[in-house]
């Protein structure tokens, strides 16, 4: 009877052939959707301009021009490509945790686990940028005069790397880059400090002030950025003088002198605009970092403080080390508003000390030489591959973020 | 105690810059100007000749810094964004009506930057509900790559996301010929405004869809499979149980990404960068940010920047209030 119900059950749920047949189609067709303007323009930035910009979309595939000006990639090649990949996507499951184990100092299984990430990295790029071509250039070259296998050795997708060398090497592109990570991992630094403490407090409090507050954080998320940045720039243009009177006071003085010898320009300061992203996503950390604590037992604490933890102990020793997917997550979003910025940076910050978002204009607008198009498109990809990286890393995390507030809230 | 040092944050860098702003509207800061009486001489033959004139100049103080002093101009920076006597004259018998009022460069900001946020909160919600289902309804093996592949169009820089997709329609790329084959006709995307705009909305709809697609699928996950089971059983067919199980069950999460979306595409600003669109459409955030920065003169217009501030806060206000007040009836209502 009740396996008779659950049949019944199964075919109600299940989808009649025409239904499937759109659905799959619908899918697909976001699956292309998604993806196909950045890799189509990840496929231009490696073809010389002649390529990238031709009509021929079939051009802009195999790069004949981009394999007549220099090198281009054989099947063996993309072979050996794709086994590296492959390879190096399932080193982490094979040997990941023997490693982590092996590398940690006395026990220390959380150091391991940093250790073995970094040699990954270092590994995965000896392997994709130095022990790949060489090795893929000598297959090349084994198998080239032998009968048959030689025209798999025979490039056919034309590639060139100006672009990129261009952009990194002869518009040092890589300042922009310190600057970008400077002002971001600044900014998710202090976002999880403040943002934790806040968020456990917000939690654990409950009552009218913590209501009142996330009001206020709420209406704050509302706010355009543009609104907040009027009320900086001229502060920030004006700071030597406006702050002089703290520099003069006594007492205060003294103890600013020890920092620097007068009040500082702020605009073009990199550290100035950390705490201008850090305030504007506050309201955010806030929301998720309390729903994050919510699910966190008040017991939990309650139990550590009868074992003699003092506040802050609890918080430190017995919440933070069950915390960490939410400030994880929490980081996660720091780090995406502080990397995607445009309007504050380009704002707040100088030629010199601009991130890579904003700087990328530089490329757009120059535009006399064909090429100058393509290396805006290399800069963009460069900027796109730690997003892209980040994605693979963290994708459970991303997703957790944003029901989080939605589910709860 | 722990919530001290955030609160600081946001008194010191949100509260503070809003008042700020606010006082800023009402003060211009100019530089002073003097009158001065100046003599002139060149030499001459037999005498030198010598004009004296009146010249104002701005007044430098010992360290040779112009004096500046604020004063307090009452309403004029919000007249001359607005331009009262201009749209009395559009709509005045022989003015040009709309056309006129969309001159304005304010207005021109409004107009589009309601029309983007109200268009493409039907579509982001409608297509975020299809995939949601879409992709809850496929075998577990294929959710996990979808999901990956949804969040790269959320997690893009917003202006890079922009340009690839103009990057496809520029010059000779690829949808070029595909528009040209399907209109027939040499349209060039960014020759008039409301192709860039098509396009612009385009964007944010490719952009956003994927956080209401995962907010959509999360909540899919949560229904009450006995509710389902119980509708099944009543001979209750897919559309039935879709309409009075599964979206009651969502409305909450509509709400909220309703109000997410209204959030962040009145701020829409990326896409006028990544577009280049600034000589056919502008947004309000687009306004302020011109006018902050230095034009030829390497001034910056303070004042109008911060009084289009007050106004695109004054807009965002109007646009949450009906539905923050709904929301809270709906859970007063509930309790």
């Amino acid at each position: 009877m009740a396996r008779a119900r659950g049949a019944s059950l199964a075919a109600a749920r299940r989808q009649p052939p025409a239904l499937r047949l759109l659905v799959g189609i619908g899918v697909a067709l976001w699956a292309v959707v998604a993806t196909f303007p950045l890799a189509w323009t990840a496929l231009m930035s490696f073809r010389v301009p002649v390529d990238a910009l031709s009509s021929r979309p079939l051009d802009v595939l195999l790069g004949p021009a981009s394999r007549a000006a220099g090198a281009g990639l054989s099947a063996i090649d993309m072979l050996a490509g794709v086994a590296a990949m492959v390879a190096l996507a399932l080193l982490p499951g094979w040997l990941g945790a023997r490693a982590a184990s092996r590398l940690a100092p006395a026990g220390l299984v959380r150091i391991g686990w940093i250790l073995a990430v970094l040699t990954y990295a270092l590994l995965a790029g000896a392997v994709l940028l130095v022990a790949l071509p060489a090795a893929a250039a000598a297959l090349d070259r084994l198998l080239a005069p032998v009968w048959l296998l030689g025209h798999l050795a025979e490039p056919i997708v034309g590639i060139t790397l100006e672009h990129y060398r261009a952009v990194w090497i002869e518009h040092a592109f890589y300042r922009n880059f310190e600057n970008s990570i400077l002002i971001t991992l600044g900014t998710v630094a202090v976002s999880l400090t403040v943002g934790t403490l806040a968020g456990y407090g917000l939690a654990r409090a409950g009552g009218k002030l913590s209501f009142w507050l996330l009001i206020a954080a709420l209406v704050f998320r509302a706010l355009p950025h543009s609104v907040l940045v009027t009320g900086y720039v001229p502060f920030f243009l004006a700071s030597r003088d406006l702050l002089a009177p703290f520099w003069s006071a006594p007492g205060l003085g003294a103890f600013l002198h020890m920092f620097s010898a007068g009040p500082p320009t702020l605009y073009g300061q990199p550290l100035a605009v950390v705490v201008v992203l850090v305030s504007i996503n506050q309201p955010f950390t806030i929301w998720m970092m309390r729903s994050f604590f919510d699910n966190i037992p008040r017991e939990l604490d309650e139990a550590a403080q009868v074992d003699g933890c003092s506040h802050f102990g609890a918080f430190w020793r017995v919440i933070m080390p069950v915390m960490w997917p939410g400030v994880v997550t929490t980081g996660l979003f720091a780090f995406l508003l502080a990397y995607n910025d445009y309007l504050v940076t380009s704002l707040l910050l100088d030629a010199q000390s601009q991130t890579m978002v904003p700087a990328i204009t530089q490329f757009l607008n120059r535009d006399t030489r064909a090429s100058d198009q393509i290396e805006a498109i290399a800069a963009a990809v460069s900027i796109t591959a730690p997003l892209f990286l980040l994605v693979m890393a963290f994708q459970r995390q991303i997703v957790s973020g944003l029901t989080q507030g939605a589910v709860k809230g | 105690m722990f919530v001290a040092p955030s609160m600081v944050l946001m008194l010191l860098f949100i509260a503070l810059p809003l008042g700020s702003v606010f006082v800023q509207s009402f003060h211009a800061t100019q530089p002073v100007y003097e009158v001065v009486q100046e003599q002139a001489c060149t030499p001459g033959f037999l005498a030198t000749n010598c004009v004296t004139e009146t010249r104002s100049r701005p007044r430098r103080d010992a360290a040779g810094v112009p004096v500046t002093t604020t004063a307090f101009i009452g309403l004029d920076a919000y007249r001359a964004l607005l331009q009262p006597e201009a749209v009395a004259r559009a709509f005045n018998v022989g003015g040009d009506g709309v056309a006129g009022l969309l001159s304005i460069d304010f207005y021109a900001a409004l107009r589009f930057t309601l029309t983007f946020t109200l268009v493409t909160l039907p579509l982001v919600i409608g297509l975020g509900l299809l995939l949601a289902l879409a992709i809850d309804s496929l075998a577990a093996r294929y959710r996990g790559p979808l999901i990956f592949v949804s969040l790269l169009p959320f997690i893009i820089t917003p202006v890079i996301g922009a340009l690839s997709i103009r990057w496809l329609f520029v010059g000779d790329g690829v949808l070029t010929g595909v528009i040209r084959a399907i209109t027939g006709s040499r349209l060039s995307m960014f020759a008039q405004g409301w192709t860039i705009e098509l396009l612009m909305l385009t964007y944010r709809v490719w952009h956003a869809t994927p956080f209401a697609f995962v907010v959509f699928y999360a909540g899919l996950q949560t229904v009450e499979r006995d509710t389902l089971e119980a509708a099944i059983v009543d001979g209750a067919s897919r559309l039935q149980r879709l309409r009075c199980v599964v979206i009651p069950h969502l409305v909450p999460l509509i709400t909220f990404v309703a109000l997410i979306h209204l959030m962040d595409s009145y701020r829409v600003f990326e896409e006028i960068i990544g577009f280049s669109s600034q000589a056919y459409r502008i947004s309000l955030q687009y306004l302020t940010y011109s006018l902050l920065n230095p034009d030829q003169t390497g001034n910056r217009a303070i004042t109008r920047a911060s009084a289009s501030s007050m106004l695109t806060m004054i807009g965002i206000v109007v646009l949450l209030v009906p539905v923050v007040v709904r929301t809270w009836r709906a859970q007063r209502g509930g309790r």
